[in-house]
């Protein structure tokens, strides 16, 4: 039994690729104007406006290059997630990734675990509460972050959609919060994967992963209990 | 109805017959290192670079089929109408052009400026400053959307180009319109549908007065259905043409299209 069918391991990369070419050439894009504010106005909901993002975290090398990237890539982005979402609501995965009741005692027994108030590894399936919160939000943030997208693209054409959002100006922010909500959910997630459970990374390859090196078993928390060797040891101390 | 489902879940015995890659030999830490470093140095070396060069054809591509969708999008009658508590930027509103300093016509050396249109039109025309500003007036408070992502609103005064383009006659075989200018060289070509939108003027007034040369004097296009860049100031000549004819910034890297 694979951990992970193809679609979802061939979407997972593909979304990784296009949503850092989206990120990249999106900051650079930024870049142009590093602001929020209408000439002539100023804007009470961004501290630094006119500071550029550092180049090194842009792609696209000027605005017209990041431009030609992002309006590709978008295409990219948006049927991969189609494709995605399709899948695991026809093959049923979306049961694995949607809260279920009680998730906010289970998410609760999953801090205090890493917190270490609690010894042993919650068992609550293939993905934790937490995991389904933030397996969950991905794809709602990323139609907040298309939708907005959108928005700005087309405010003339699409009026309607860029008032909903309460104008250019407003919806050029939203777009950049989707951005930050992206990076966070994505720091957070890679972040726990390599200090949790790196044994994964393989089975979002080949689909194969060993649950005697899951976190349960290994009872794993960020750092602690990262070698197999300690799957069955006593707590720490 | 749906029961709660059991949060501990029991847990399927696995039996552990080893990842391919250790039955291979290859160690898992250094595995991920080495292919962590791999990808590592990859983003390295894309930052802040245009990305491969093959891939400039795809792109191209990509640039194409948006046009044919947004294309398909326009209407005449999607209309711009800025935020009602939007402040016009007034002096704040950026001065732009590629002249190495403000363009000016300089009566003395090139005689009385004329704005010239023509092409495939019926009666060509050559009207001065004193002519636009004798035909139908129209004037909007306008959003302007800068390739750059900033805004700014300025009320446009000048005269339709439908308006101009019934004066000259313009012909059915005319699908372009190209803006040309004495900014060193300024054009941009545009499809005819974004140039007979209502709003799309010939100004000859900014914010109430004869615009000045730091914002396109005697006279420049403005259409809140293009993209800054798109609309050419200090113009020259408005021709209407059977094929597009690129422009100063499509040549150089920015959409031929340009919609908002």
């Amino acid at each position: 039994m694979k951990r992970h069918h193809a679609v979802v391991r061939i979407t997972h990369w593909v979304n990784a690729i296009a949503l850092t070419v989206m990120i990249g050439s999106g900051l650079r894009i930024f870049n142009a104007y590093p602001a929020f504010a209408r000439r002539g106005e100023s804007f009470c909901c961004y501290p630094f406006e006119r500071t550029p993002i550092p180049a090194k975290l842009t792609f696209g090398g000027w605005l017209g290059g990041a431009r030609n990237w992002h309006f590709a890539m978008m295409w990219v982005l948006v049927v991969n997630g189609l494709v995605y979402l399709a899948f695991i609501y026809l093959h049923g995965e979306w049961r694995d990734l949607v809260p279920r009741r009680g998730i906010v005692r289970d998410s609760r027994e999953m801090i205090k675990f890493y917190l270490n108030a609690r010894k042993d590894h919650p068992k609550q399936g293939k993905n934790n509460a937490l995991q389904r919160m933030a397996y969950f939000s991905m794809p709602l943030v990323g139609v907040m972050a298309v939708v907005t997208g959108i928005a700005i693209w087309k405010p003339v054409q699409l009026a309607p959609l860029t008032d909903v959002l309460g104008g250019y100006v407003w919806a050029r922010y939203w777009h950049f919060w989707a951005m930050l909500l992206l990076v966070i959910l994505t720091i957070g997630h890679v972040f726990m994967v390599f200090t949790v459970d790196p044994y994964s990374i393989p089975s979002m390859i080949t689909g194969k992963y060993n649950e005697d090196l899951s976190p349960e078993a290994r009872n794993a928390r960020p750092f602690v209990h990262l070698l197999p060797q300690h799957h069955d040891d006593a707590p720490t101390v | 109805m749906t029961m709660r489902p059991p949060s501990e879940e029991p847990q399927p015995a696995a039996s552990y017959r080893g990842h391919a890659a250790e039955r291979l030999g290859i160690d898992r830490r250094r595995f991920l290192l080495a292919s962590g470093g791999a990808i590592g140095a990859l983003a390295l070396a894309a930052c802040d670079s245009q990305g491969p060069r093959s891939a400039q054809k795809l792109l191209k591509l990509a640039e194409r089929k948006n046009e044919t969708l947004e294309r398909a999008l326009y209407r005449h009658t999607s209309i711009d109408a800025p935020p009602a508590g939007a402040l016009p930027a007034g002096q704040h509103f950026p001065s732009y052009f590629v002249s190495h300093e403000v363009p000016t016509w300089d009566d003395s050396a090139r005689g009385a400026w004329k704005l010239e249109v023509g092409g495939l039109v019926r009666k060509p025309v050559q009207l001065s400053l004193a002519d636009l500003a004798s035909l139908p007036r129209i004037g909007y408070k306008l959003d302007h959307f800068c390739v750059e992502g900033w805004t700014a609103v300025a009320t446009r005064t000048g005269v339709r180009l439908a308006d101009l383009a019934k004066l000259v006659g313009v012909q059915p075989g005319a699908q372009y319109v190209d803006f040309q200018s004495f900014d060193d060289g300024y054009h941009e070509s545009w499809d005819i549908d974004s140039a007979m939108h209502p709003q799309t003027l010939i100004v000859y007034a900014q914010d109430g007065h004869y615009l000045n040369p730091a914002w396109g004097a005697p006279a420049r296009v403005y259409s809140p259905v293009k993209l800054g860049y798109k609309n050419t100031k200090y113009l020259t000549k408005i021709m209407f043409l059977p094929d597009r004819n690129g422009g100063y910034w499509s040549d150089r890297g920015y959409e031929w299209y340009g919609g908002v």
